[in-house]
């Protein structure tokens, strides 16, 4: 299963080492990422494979969530396939 | 292949245009609990429930979380309870209500529906058990939510009934006073009442559907206003398609949840319902589609044209994006539910007629509309027959979920929080008198388009 990772916030050193240090501790494997910065504003979508992952997708989600407020980014993780379904017939 | 495209314009529909899965609705049939004694019958009905709800909740909310939707409700429909409780030898039906209520705080759900009787042709004891009924447990009760049906296109309507019902809708607002007559926003009357609808109040399990079904609510007004934003001067045509990509978007997100609740809670998936289902928040609004296709102020001439066109072009968009589709599907215009009407009544440009008018172009009918506390019940009443005369006529569902406040008027606001949201006092105009209409009774015959064989 896939997951797509949305990170949004303000710029800051290690934001993608932080997002990449978690998922890979949880056995993650990133598959590509995107990232920009807009008028001072960090962009990040990430999809990354999980299904060879010992955790759950919405402990995942959480301690995304929890790390991402500590240095002020907003983070989701969401099953690939909402996005699948609303783009692909 | 997602494309970041894809990806951005998805979570922009959820986090700025409010798009969410309005409910997964459980439907629960109550035939197998029919016992002559009530109180067996309420402990029967409370068991059923809790046993087959019992991770509806927590189900909504994993598959919220997964895939990163809001689901705002998650809901139960059951068999009307006038034909499951039919065999009690009882005079009240207000403890089934209560034993409903129980059930759905033990498993956590928003709301109940399917405190109901399908009364269209006639009325059986139990019906009229019922019926009674509905004031003292729409009082006396958090979570419930009742409707009668009573018309249809292949019966005609059935005169007694309205009259009873805007007598029902009178009681109903007195006994729940203290909180605006809060009862009569959880007590519907249908015309062609569907029995697969997830929405509240009006949602029961017909008697046609399997032992149990999972069916799905989407909304989105605040997408589908965004869409048409960029299109500024644009031709229907245009417009039209527009609506029908979004609503395509709309529906599949709808059809993932239910394929997914469906398979986690082992339970059939009975349909989707394609219904833009606003909601009283800024960005939520049926009304500022309509203005966005260039009418002023809902309720100005042309309203009608515009919600004709998004009623129709969201079917079509929703359409192929569901394996299936039932319910109401069709835009709901309820007033307190929705910022951009509440402002039109607001500035005198919405009235209780045209609202009329609307409801001939989409589902569902005069909805969540509060007026002053000393309209008459033949006076509702009449307002009823109106619309189930739309209803039966246009071979379409229709409903009347008027609040008549004790003691409000006019200029008036009234508030019910969440959802169900806050409105004006909307002034019935025409104050000329139809008692001796409604007091005739009978039925009003089936129309000549009943008869299709």
């Amino acid at each position: 299963m896939k997951l797509v990772v949305t990170v949004v916030g303000k710029d800051r050193v290690g934001i993608i080492a932080m997002v990449s240090q978690i998922l890979a501790e949880n056995n993650v494997n990133i598959l590509s990422i995107n990232q920009n910065i807009m008028d001072g504003f960090f962009n990040m979508i990430l999809i990354a494979e999980i299904s060879e992952s010992k955790i759950k997708l919405v402990d995942l989600q959480k301690t995304l969530k929890e790390r991402g407020q500590e240095i002020n980014v907003d983070i989701k993780a969401q099953h690939e396939d909402i996005f699948n379904v609303m783009h692909n017939i | 292949m997602i494309t970041i495209d894809d990806i951005l314009e998805t979570n922009a529909m959820i986090t700025e245009n409010k798009l969410d899965v309005r409910t997964i609705t459980m439907g629960i049939s109550l035939r197998d609990c029919a016992h002559p004694n009530i109180n067996q019958f309420c402990q029967n009905v409370y068991d059923k429930i809790t046993k087959s709800a019992e991770f509806l909740v927590k189900t909504g909310e994993d598959i919220e979380a997964e895939y990163g939707i809001p689901i705002i409700h998650k809901r139960i429909s059951v068999t009307p309870i006038a034909i499951a409780a039919d065999a009690c030898k009882t005079d009240s039906y207000v403890p089934v209500a209560e034993a409903m209520d129980r059930a759905a705080k033990a498993v956590g759900v928003n709301f109940i529906g399917g405190f109901s009787a399908l009364v269209e042709k006639g009325f059986t004891h139990g019906d009229r058990v019922l019926i009674n009924s509905i004031p003292q447990a729409l009082a006396s009760t958090d979570l419930v939510c009742s409707s009668v049906n009573l018309g249809s296109t292949k019966t005609g309507i059935n005169m007694d009934c309205v009259r009873e019902m805007g007598e029902v809708i009178k009681r109903t607002a007195e006994l729940t006073r203290d909180t605006q007559a809060l009862g009569c926003a959880k007590l519907v009357v249908f015309c062609n009442a569907p029995g697969d609808n997830p929405f509240m109040a009006g949602a029961f399990h017909g008697v046609s559907e399997a032992d149990k079904v999972v069916s799905v609510g989407v909304s989105g007004p605040g997408v589908v206003k965004h869409a048409l934003e960029g299109l500024k001067g644009a031709d229907f045509t245009e417009v039209a398609e527009t609506i029908k990509k979004t609503a395509f978007k709309i529906t599949r997100v709808g059809q993932l949840v239910a394929r997914e609740a469906s398979k986690r809670l082992g339970v059939p998936f009975g349909i989707i319902d394609l219904s833009l289902a606003p909601t009283p928040a800024v960005g939520d609004s049926v009304a500022r589609i309509i203005e966005e296709m260039g009418i002023e102020s809902c309720g100005a001439p042309g309203t009608t044209a515009a919600l004709a066109l998004l009623n129709d072009a969201v079917k079509k968009g929703g359409l192929m994006a569901s394996s299936h589709v039932g319910g109401l599907s069709g835009a709901f215009i309820p007033v307190s539910e929705d910022e951009g009407m509440i402002a039109a009544i607001k500035s005198g440009s919405l009235s209780i007629e045209k609202l009329e008018a609307m409801t001939c172009v989409c589902s569902v009918g005069l909805d969540m509309i509060a007026i002053e506390g000393d309209t008459s019940a033949a006076t509702i009443s009449g307002i009823i027959a109106d619309e189930a005369a739309i209803g039966m006529i246009n071979n379409k569902t229709t409903a009347v979920r008027v609040i008549p406040v004790p003691g409000a008027k006019v200029g008036d606001m009234v508030e019910y929080g969440g959802l169900l949201g806050y409105c004006p006092i909307v002034p019935v105009r025409n104050q000329y008198s139809s008692d001796a209409f409604i007091a005739r009774g009978g039925r009003i015959p089936a129309p000549i388009r009943s008869l299709t064989n």
